[in-house]
Parts: C-alpha cells; structure tokens; sequence
C-alpha cells in the first residue's frame, strides 16, 4: 500500500503481549507485509497502514492473541461527507489516479431480495416432506424447441402409450443442481482456485467457468463440466480450447464493470499464466471495452455462429451486464442465436475494477431477471434460451428467489470464494492475498490445498440445494421447474409500487 | 390490456372491464368431489346417471358450486359450436349477442332450459347459441375454426362486462352453477339429455365466491375439466400459457389445466398419453432407468413442457369429443377410483359414487400417480349414435339451411 500524507490507516493491529508465544508465524502468513519482526525484542511488529483486515494472521496465530479493530479515528460527523468520501479526495488529490477496488458494489443500495418473501402450502394443499418425497433439481441449459414431434412405435411397449420422440434437439447442459460457477479468469484467481471449482462442478453435476484466462492444461479432465469463456482480449482462445468445453460463453460485460475491459498487471502473468493465455510472460494483459469485432448485434450474431461451427453447435452461453436496457439487449442476444443467457447483476464481484464503475454502473439483478424474463415471454421466445442468474448471489434464498423470479439457474463467484477462506477484504486486484485465491505468488497460492476447497464447495452447493429442496416443499411442488418464473410465490415488502409492477410480484396481502 | 402477438382473431368493441359483478376479488381455492363416465361403443346414457353419481357425493361439496359437462347431447346440429352463455343482466347479453352476430354466423340460439328448484337462486341469465363460421372470415384471419373459437371466448371473457361463456364445442355443452350438483343438475334439467360421455363435479371453495361461472367444469372447444385439488405451480403453469396467448382471468387455477390440455393436444397435436405424461411427469429417478427411447421422450417432454408439469394436489377428468381421461397428480395427492363394466369406464373420487350408478363393475382399481385412465369412443360409434337419435341427416341439413337464409351474414 502507498502511504498517502493525510490518510490515517483504515485497521489498528494489536498484538495481545501475554498471549504472544513470539513465534512468529504472524510475519509469514501476511501477504501484506504488514508485520516485521523485531529481533532484539523477539516480537513482530505491525505496520497498520497495510493492514486490510483479511484475518490470515488471526485465523493462523497459535496463541490467538492478534485483534483487528477499525480505526475509530474520530472525524466530524457529516452525513454528506462520510470519513470514507475524504479519504477518496485525499487519496486522489495526491495521486491524481482512478480508484480501483476488488470484488462486488458494497455500497448500502436497496436489496430486493431481501424484501421478497417465499410462500408456503397450509390446509387447502399440502407441503411435501423433502426428506421422504423426491425433490427434483435437474435443469437444462440450452435452447427448446416451442413443442414436440412424437410418432408411434412399432413395438407398443415403450415409450409412452409407444411413441417415441421425432424433434431433434439442441445440445444443452444438464445440471443436477441450478446452481453453478460464474466466470473467474486464471491469472486473477490462481490455478489452485480453478483445479478445486473444476473438481467441485464435476462432482456436483454442474459447470464452472474458465472465466477470460484460458483453459490450463491441468484442467483437462473435467473438461465436460467446464464452460470456456471468450472474451475481448480472446485470452487463451484456439480451436482445442473452445472445443474442450462443454459449451462456450461470450463474455459482453460483466456485472461489476459494464462497459469496462479488463486489466491483469504483468506481475501476474507467470510462466504458467502466460502460457494459459497465450501472452508474452510479464506482460500486462489488457482486455478491450468493446469485442473489436462485435459493434452491434449482427455482429454478435456472426461470432455465436462461427463458434457454434467451430465446436459442433455446442450451447453458447452470452454474457452481459445488467444495464438499464437490459430487456431489448437480452432480447436481441436471443435473437441472435444464443442458447443462454447469463445476467450479471450490479452486485456482481470483480478482480479489478474502477471503484466509479463497480459503485454506479448497472441495475439490479432481480429487476434485470424479471423484465428479461418478461420481454422473452412477451415475445414469444423465452424457450429459445435459458436464463442464467448471477452478481452477489448470497445464499440459497437468493437462488429459490431469483428462480421463481424466472431464472433457469444461478451462478456464484464470490460465495465460492468465500467458501474458500476469503474473507472479503476487497483487495484481489493487489494480488497479495494471504488466503492464496487472488494471487500468483508461490508462496500464497500453495496454502490452498484444491482437494480441500473443492470439498468446501461441494458441501456449499450441496448444503443449498438441500436448503431449495425444503423450500420446494414447503410450497408443495417436487420439482424445480415448479417454482421456475412461478412469481405467484413470491410477495414484496416495503418495496414500492412502481418497483413490484416491474418485478410481476404482489405485495405481502394480496 | 395488453394482447398477446399471436392473437389476431376476432376483437371486441368492448373495452377491458372489471371482474364478473359477484366474482371473488381473489383465486379460490377448493376441494370437490368429481365423477366421469363413457361409453366406448358411444351408445348415449341419460345425464341422469352422472346427477345420482355426484349426489351420493353430497358431503365432498357445501353447495357452492355443482356442474355437468356432457357429450353428443346435441346430435341434430352436431357440426355447429355450442355456446353456452351466461349474463348478469340483458345489457350483457346484448353487447355479446352484437359480438356473436359481428363475428359468426347465429344458426339458432335460444334460452337454456331450465325447472325452479328450491335452493338455487341469483342465476344469471341463461342462453345457448348454435354458430358457425364463415369461411372469408377463417381466410381474412388465417386462423383455424378452432382457433377462431378460442380468440372469440377469450374476448368475451376478458372484455364483455357480465358475460361468460360456460362452453363452446361441437355436440357438448357445460352446465354448472352455484348450488350442490344434484340441484344444479335438476335445475338444468340434465337428466333430460343423453350423451356417451359425462362429467360432474361438486365444489367445496374455502371462500365464498357464489359466481356462476366459477363452477366445474371449466371448458374451452370440446375440452372440459372437472378438477379436485390445487395447483401449485399455477404461476408459472398461467405465465406459460399467456406466451400462448390464453389469458388467465378467471382467479381459479383449473382454467390452466383446461388450456393446457387444448395447446397440447390440440394445437402441438400430441396424443392424450403422452400430454397426460407432460402434466404429470413421472420422476428422473425412473425417467434414467427407462428404456433409451422411452427415456429420451420423457427427458424431451420434461425440457419442454416444465413449465405445464401441473405441480400439487389434483384429480382431473377431462371430457373430450372423442372420450375421457382421468388424471392424478405425480404423487397421487387426491383420490380417484376407475372401474369398468363391458365398454363403459366409470370415473370417480369414492368408489360409493361408481357402485352407485354401476353396483357391479367388472373389475376397479385405483389409477397410480401419474397414469391416466383413457377411454376413447370411436369416431364409428358416435356418427352411429348420431344416426340414431331421431334426428335425419335431412332433418339437419334442413335447420342449418334454414338457419343460413334468416341470419344474415354482418362482416
């Protein structure tokens, strides 16, 4: 961290002197540089200024004798001006540079799914015990036809009454849980991240995401529940790579920076990173705003065909962040030929990002699911695609509600990460990161052991695939497609008029 | 209100208007009781059998709702489409007569007949139009007959203030009201038809709606359902459909269950077992142990009709032109009981309603989860039962002649 003249430091470090064993385990678990150790005295010694409260230290002291306070440096209360709107004019009025920040919009903006509630069955139908009755989760991803084709068989035995199906399908993915991995780029996360989601997703029947960094050799053999995404800077993209995936994404936007290309610093790109990518070792790689071949819809159109050419029309996925048209853009994307369409709220996380864009760009993920959802219908093509829901899903009642809302599925990225040992100090695009997720350095990257954090993930997914099933049967339906766009489940509380109509949901009382 | 694209059939003059004068403010949800019988050969049965069935029912209803659907009780004009109207007040009826005069040709239409029975009163006025469609009007809208018909009845449902149409096939007709189903079968005077296939139905709302046209059965073409149980995935059953352009407006949730069974079988073409098998999909637990084939079908089924898997408690007969189908939910949530005796199927919630009007079947069982129960009258037997109902063919031509010469045709 720079010093910045005014800027008092955000955390004080205190160091309990009687529990202190002085072993010095503090010194080497910071990726921070935050303690040195004193040797005269025998006792680390914290710079507080570099401290970002990510609790590495905390979780790994043996004596358990390191705290982490906020600073209660007292300023003069300003409802207007808060400490941490002078320390920005500070911090820029010495730099003159653009404020970057990590992971998703913290900032205390309305959170809709926390004002909506889920139903439940009494008397007139019965809740199902999902303990005893099947709960069905299995959904696919991909473009349906409007309706099927059946004929009769010769053998009357099979099929249903003996007919057997005639309509060609699509190609799409099968999910066990509508639960899946969002995008996160090797190079941003380290390998360690991508081997333990890679794992995680096979044994869970679902998808992760390569995110824009390419494919790393080691990933291989998890390639059928692996989604290759090719983004702007086209890292890593040849024709095995887009081959190797079960489907491939189009990355527009996403939900943290709409607008925004990407920016991964040189000192990232490693040997095995740069050979991922494709790129030059220690050389910033730079991804453009704009696909410099996709300036308007025809031209999304001809990339989700050549790829579809290039991989045997595997399902292709198009990412885009939810912006205030979102409704035409995703109809149009539809229109285009894409099989999925992966929304990217507001909310969404992010390795990198200007902090005016993570903080003011884009609209919520639960209004941009609603009208998307609604528009596709309105127009008569919502089966043409499934809708993929992510940005700041926290838990499993953001995915019951933002399916009843009328999403096939949801993705996660920062929860994964925080399944992982992240403690959400929002400091990834430093790439210092003590818990080894957000970094390239030797020494941090291998304190992620992949086999234990692909069992974290599973119990994750699995632990709220379990929490979907008890809400399914509390509203008396087995399957997930039940609950799927069934916004009559749903009601709003404290959320105003304007707000409900958009959404199709009623308030509490009606 | 807004219109879905694919609707381009017959407008109303009429602008939007509120619900039904007496209608619920709120779905309803309710319990009932419910029977179907048919006749395979399509020999005709007295609507008698169907009223003593429901009446040994009594107790599964609270008089707040009792109809009958029945089929080829209209054997001399069996070509037209019946529609059974009911009005709040003589306004409606004119508004919608204007409707059906603007947009069909009126072959006969008179009032429903009808005996004064103790315990039914406030009942609307009841009419019955015998249409046919002229063939410029199909080519000027490029739609089907059948097509035409539904646009038609979802105009005067949504937009006619005071109408509702309570059924609108070729040879069947709906009679429902509110009262216990014996008292409404007598009140229509049921027993004085005779139809190869019967349903009836007797409604205990959890509310008091005391609206006519919110009995069973709820019908659309030659489709009727009567329906014990609750959907609970009407939300999304409804907002699938709207994509369809039916449109919902009725607050109860066997209207999806009607439509359903129309966009299915009638404009997909799928046959009845494999759209019974969509409703009420069996589980993937045995979906991946199926045979490939089989399997690849109910996989297809599940990708594309999810949003029509009728989630919840239910029991439904369907009465169809050609037949009947009785249907459980996917876990079997409600009871119904099939029995038959040489070629009659006999449906029902309690066996008592069955040995009622049949004490011995040849053999009954209860219908697993899932697995309809299809009867099927051949097209031979009910253009013979047709034949046979007295009236000629002559007979016919010559109400249909007449009828074209003295309704003049309004574009």
């Amino acid at each position: 961290m720079a010093y910045t003249t005014f800027i008092p430091s955000e955390f004080r470090v205190h160091i309990d002197k009687d529990a202190c064993i002085q072993c010095g385990r503090c010194v080497q678990q910071c990726g921070w540089n935050v303690y040195t150790w004193d040797e005269a005295e025998k006792r680390p010694i914290p710079d507080h200024n570099k401290c970002v409260a990510c609790h590495r230290c905390v979780t790994y002291c043996p004596g358990g004798a390191i705290t982490i306070r906020k600073n209660d440096l007292a300023f003069k209360p300003s409802d207007n001006l808060a400490p941490e709107t002078i320390k920005a004019i500070w911090k820029q009025a010495e730099t003159g540079g653009v404020q970057l920040t990590g992971m998703g919009n913290d900032r205390p903006y309305l959170r809709i799914f926390d004002h909506l509630l889920l139903d439940a069955c009494q008397v007139t139908n019965p809740s199902i015990d999902p303990l005893r009755e099947p709960m069905e989760m299995r959904t696919f991803l991909g473009r349906k036809p409007d309706s099927i084709a059946v004929a009769a068989m010769v053998a009357k035995n099979e099929g249903a009454g003996g007919y057997r199906l005639v309509t060609e399908f699509d190609r799409q993915l099968q999910l066990e849980t509508p639960i899946m991995f969002g995008g996160m780029s090797y190079g941003s996360v380290s390998l360690n991240v991508h081997r333990a989601l890679a794992m995680a997703a096979a044994r869970l029947g679902t998808f992760m995401n390569t995110g824009e960094g390419g494919l790393h050799a080691d990933l291989e053999p998890y390639q059928d529940n692996i989604i290759v995404q090719c983004a702007s800077g086209r890292f890593g993209v040849d024709s095995s790579y887009l081959q190797a995936g079960a489907a491939v994404e189009i990355k527009i936007g996403q939900g943290a920076k709409p607008g925004i290309g990407g920016h991964l610093p040189g000192e990232k790109i490693d040997y095995e990173v740069s050979i991922t990518r494709m790129i030059p070792q220690g050389t910033d790689a730079l991804s453009p705003a704009p696909h410099h071949d996709i300036y308007s819809i025809e031209d999304l159109r001809q990339l989700i065909y050549a790829l579809k050419e290039a991989t045997g029309y595997k399902p292709i996925s198009v990412k885009i962040a939810c912006v205030h048209n979102v409704a035409a853009i995703a109809s149009g994307v539809v229109r285009a030929g894409a099989d999925i369409i992966y929304l990217d709220g507001f909310r969404g996380g992010t390795g990198a990002s200007p902090t005016i864009i993570r903080d003011h760009v884009g609209i919520p993920l639960e209004i941009a699911i609603a009208t998307v959802d609604q528009r596709l219908r309105d127009e008569g093509i919502r089966n043409r695609a499934s809708i993929v829901a992510a940005g700041s899903i926290r838990g499993s009642a953001d995915v019951a509600k933002a399916i009843a809302l009328g999403a096939d599925a949801c993705a996660i990225g920062t929860a994964a990460l925080v399944a992982m040992g992240c403690h959400v100090c929002q400091k990834c695009h430093t790439g210092c990161c003590s818990w080894g997720i957000t970094t390239q350095r030797a020494e941090l990257t291998r304190r992620l052991d992949p086999e234990w954090a692909a069992s974290q993930l599973v119990n994750l997914v699995t632990a709220w695939t379990h929490e979907i099933a008890e809400v399914l049967g509390a509203l008396g339906v087995n399957a997930i497609e039940s609950l799927r766009g069934s916004r009559e489940r749903l009601r709003g509380l404290g959320l105003d008029k304007t707000t409900l109509d958009i959404l199709g949901v009623k308030p509490a009382g009606l | 209100m807004s219109r879905s694209p694919h609707l381009r059939g017959p407008r109303s003059e009429f602008a939007p208007r509120p619900k039904y004068r007496e209608e619920s403010e709120h779905r309803i949800l309710g319990n009932c009781g419910l029977m179907g019988v048919c006749d395979e050969s399509g020999t005709r049965m007295s609507g008698e059998l169907a009223l003593r069935s429901m009446a040994s029912m009594h107790d599964r209803g609270n008089g707040l709702g009792g109809g009958f659907a029945g089929y080829g009780i209209y054997p001399e004009l069996p070509h037209l489409f019946c529609f059974h109207l009911m009005y709040n007040d003589e306004t409606a009826r004119d508004d919608t007569e204007y409707y059906l005069k603007k947009h069909f040709r009126v072959v006969m239409d008179e009032p429903i007949p009808t005996k004064s029975i103790r315990g039914i009163e406030n009942e609307p006025i009841l009419w019955r139009y015998f249409l046919d469609i002229a063939e410029e009007r199909l080519q000027e809208t490029q739609l089907t007959a059948e097509d035409y018909v539904v646009h038609a009845v979802m105009d005067v449902n949504t937009h006619v203030d005071g109408a509702f149409v309570a059924s609108s096939g070729k040879n069947m007709g709906a009679f429902k009201g509110v009262g216990f189903p014996e008292e409404i079968g007598e009140f229509f005077r049921v027993d004085e038809y005779m139809g190869w296939t019967w349903t009836g139905h007797g409604r205990f709302p959890t509310n008091t709606p005391g609206w006519w046209g919110g009995a069973h059965p709820f019908t659309l073409l030659d489709y009727s359902i009567v329906h014990n149980g609750e959907i609970s995935s009407y939300g999304i059953n409804r907002r699938y459909l709207e994509m369809f352009g039916y449109q919902c407006s009725l607050q109860t949730d066997t209207e999806v269950v009607t439509y359903l069974f129309d966009l299915m079988l009638r404009r997909h073409g799928l046959p009845v077992e494999v759209a019974c098998k969509a409703l009420a999909s069996p589980f993937w637990k045995d979906i991946d142990l199926m045979p490939e084939e089989q399997g690849k079908l109910y996989t297809a089924l599940r990708m594309v009709y999810g949003p029509a898997l009728l989630n919840g408690p239910f029991a439904v007969v369907l009465g169809m032109e050609d037949g009947m189908v009785a249907l459980n939910d996917r876990i079997k949530l409600r009871p119904l009981v099939a029995a038959r005796d040489g070629d009659i199927v006999y449906v029902a919630s309690e066996e008592s309603a069955i040995r009622e009007i049949c004490p011995h079947p040849e053999k009954s069982w209860m219908p697993l989860a899932g697995e309809p129960v299809i009867a099927r009258v051949s097209e031979k037997g009910r253009r013979k039962a047709i034949s046979r109902s007295g009236a000629s063919a002559g007979q016919r031509r010559a109400a249909q002649r007449s009828s074209d010469s003295t309704v003049p045709a309004v574009s």
